[in-house]
């Protein structure tokens, strides 16, 4: 077995906290097909090889462009696509193969999907009541009709929502309002786990604080765990206790909040950083360069030779367009897939 | 940054309990009816419709002849007194038969759309749901049934079985649903990955409930408009295989064969009533028929206000 010591840092690492969800080796590929037969022509790469861990309590950021397979991983990893390599334990078990009626009994209950786009994400032909009876009905966690009527009041209310609401329909609420109405049914089974897959990104400036406070209120209160997925940088920063920056399908750099933001590592978090307009100057008196990345992201589908950032990197060497960089702890808790970077154990 | 600076409190309501007690809510159906009661040809359709369906379902109270009692002396009579809209070349009272007709034009044009729709409907669903290998198999097999000559399987069918109402209802039905299920298919494909299927599916709903449960009703209206267009379509048919001979066999009345009997060229110069009455009735349903598809078309489309 090929067993890659930079995802093998980032396993070890943390073991000190609780690990709720960890992936190891994720592949997520999309074939091309075409043809009459439908041969399959080739692979969309959209996630390749992902190693990382999620702990118990905590808020995992991931961003990155468009198209760089954020999304595609939070749908694989709560299984609404099949992997197409690798693992993912939960609580210790490996859910990535197990089939449907499985997942169901283990899996589903615990772990849940915020959506991005508040008027798709709720179904314009069933009231509220229906919506949010769905998941408690699925998993019968009650007997009575009073029971559930109770549950779905308190839910409401949880998320900031009048009781009157339940018997309406999605279309008579405002943006905000139905997100609200996605989050409460999204904690409606009591998940320990939340995938908030761009869960403010469709929304107002100011609508966002509020679904955003919304949602650090119930994370202390349900002691829930976040991977908040958003292209979003000021967001991710406001909400995240890590982040992960991926790129063309792979994670470039891991690290603790603050120290990526304020000493980003990799060229190309330098450069998506240094894209988030600034309005105060920094303590030098200076204002932060803006670096600007050359030609636009390449296609997942024919990814570059050796490290897939080589193409657009300012500081490219000979040797990134032949070797992938592993993902190696460079400082405490700070991984970065780079070949301009040595291992902190080497 | 801009937003959301670290510590940085906001100044805002996070808990906007909204009051919705003193409004109605509004259901998408009352949205509908009111968006279809805006076109007016689909309101005049409708209500002729209505009329139609009232007459068939009461002729035998409205009709004033019994509709093959014969009075071979009245034959071809014009309208007049005793035959509101004349008399058949047997001396049969047209309007009577047009009466009885509409039962076996409606009945057939019905029971065959709600067979039609209900297996295009599994079959489009199915395919459009899981995609893939099922899609293509499926789809493939909708290929070959519209490559059939179907009007000529359709006389070989009718030929080979009694051409009854039970026998016409079965053709059209097995014939009829091709359209229904590329059309069915075509709504699950876009529906399928909207994010409150995708939130179905994470909560565990097993697909079967998935499908019919929250799909379905959302890809209803395209369904609703093909069946009303279809029963226009059915009639249609029903006519033209009554014109050959065989659709509804005679003494029992058809619109469909009550124009072929009045065909030969004598009736039709010197009788215009006899042609001309279920000729209308055909054309005046059809039309009621595709004015309302048209407008509940209109009514389901979000887009038209």
């Amino acid at each position: 077995m090929t067993v890659n010591t930079g995802h093998q840092a980032v396993l070890e690492k943390h073991t000190e906290q609780e690990v709720i969800l960890k992936i190891e080796n994720l592949k997520k590929y999309f074939p091309i097909k075409a043809g009459v037969i439908q041969r399959t022509i080739g692979y969309v790469k959209a996630v390749d090889d992902i190693s990382l861990e999620v702990n118990k309590g905590e808020t995992l950021g991931i961003v990155g462009e468009s198209g760089c397979g954020k999304s595609t991983m939070g749908r694989t990893l709560i299984r609404l696509y099949e992997p197409t390599e690798g693992s993912i334990y939960f609580k210790g078990k490996d859910i990535s193969t197990l089939p449907e009626r499985e997942l169901k009994r283990y899996f589903r209950r615990q772990i849940q999907m915020i959506f991005q786009d508040p008027y798709a994400s709720l179904n314009p032909r069933r009231t509220i009541r229906k919506t949010l009876l769905d998941p408690l009905v699925t998993h019968k966690l009650y007997d009575k009709t009073e029971e559930y009527d109770q549950r779905i009041k308190e839910l409401l209310e949880i998320v900031g929502l009048d009781a009157s609401a339940i018997n309406r329909y999605p279309h008579e609420f405002s943006g905000g309002q139905r997100q609200r109405i996605g989050i409460a049914r999204a904690i409606a089974l009591n998940p320990d786990v939340i995938i908030a897959d761009e869960a403010v990104s469709a929304l107002d400036v100011s609508i966002q604080a509020q679904i955003i406070n919304l949602l650090k209120d119930l994370q202390n209160e349900f002691q829930l765990t976040y991977i908040f997925i958003s292209h979003d940088l000021s967001v991710v920063r406001h909400i995240s206790d890590r982040v992960a920056v991926m790129y063309l399908g792979k994670i470039m750099e891991l690290a603790v909040r603050d120290d990526l933001f304020d000493d980003p590592l990799h060229p190309y978090s330098q450069a998506l950083l240094s894209a988030v307009p600034e309005m105060e100057i920094e303590e030098n008196g200076q204002k932060r360069e803006r670096i600007l990345l050359k030609g636009d992201l390449p296609s997942p589908s024919s990814p570059p030779s050796g490290c897939v950032f080589h193409t657009r990197c300012s500081a490219a060497m000979p040797h990134c367009m032949e070797v992938m960089p592993e993902l190696k702890e460079v400082k405490k808790n700070h991984f970065v897939a780079c070949h301009l970077f040595k291992g902190k154990n080497e | 940054m801009p937003l959301l600076k670290e510590n940085e409190t906001v100044e805002i309501n996070n808990h906007p309990i909204i009051d919705l007690n003193n409004e109605k809510p509004e259901k998408m159906s009352a949205i509908i009816f009111q968006k279809f009661i805006k076109n007016k040809l689909a309101v005049v359709g409708a209500i002729y419709l209505l009329l139609i369906i009232f007459a068939a379902i009461f002729a035998d109270v409205l009709a004033p002849h019994d509709p093959n009692y014969q009075q071979l002396l009245k034959k071809l009579a014009p309208p007049g007194k005793e035959y509101l809209l004349g008399a058949d070349n047997l001396g049969r009272d047209t309007l009577s038969r047009l009466l009885y007709g509409a039962r076996v034009s409606l009945i057939v044009g019905f029971v065959s759309v709600a067979g039609s729709i209900f297996i295009g409907t599994a079959v489009g669903a199915i395919a459009g749901y899981y995609g893939g290998k099922i899609d293509a198999f499926l789809m493939r097999f909708v290929d070959v049934m519209i490559s059939f000559p179907s009007i000529f399987l359709l006389i070989i069918l009718v030929t080979m079985f009694e051409p009854s109402i039970s026998t016409l209802i079965f053709v059209f039905a097995i014939f009829g649903w091709t359209g229904t299920s590329r059309l069915v298919r075509g709504e699950f494909l876009t529906l399928r990955s909207r994010e409150y299927v995708l939130a179905a599916k994470t909560i565990g709903i097993p697909s079967y409930k998935i499908i019919f449960a929250h799909i379905l009703p959302n890809a209803m209206g395209p369904i609703i408009v093909s069946a009303t267009l279809g029963v226009g379509g059915v009639i249609l048919a029903e006519s033209a295989l009554s014109y050959l001979g065989l659709g509804i066999q005679p003494p029992t009345p058809s619109w469909g064969n009550m124009l072929q009997s009045a065909q030969t060229l004598p009736i039709m110069l010197d009788s215009w009533w006899y042609p001309l009455f279920p000729g209308i009735a055909i054309l005046l349903t059809v039309l009621a028929f595709n004015f309302v598809g048209d407008g509940l078309r209109d009514a389901f489309d979000p887009k038209i206000k």
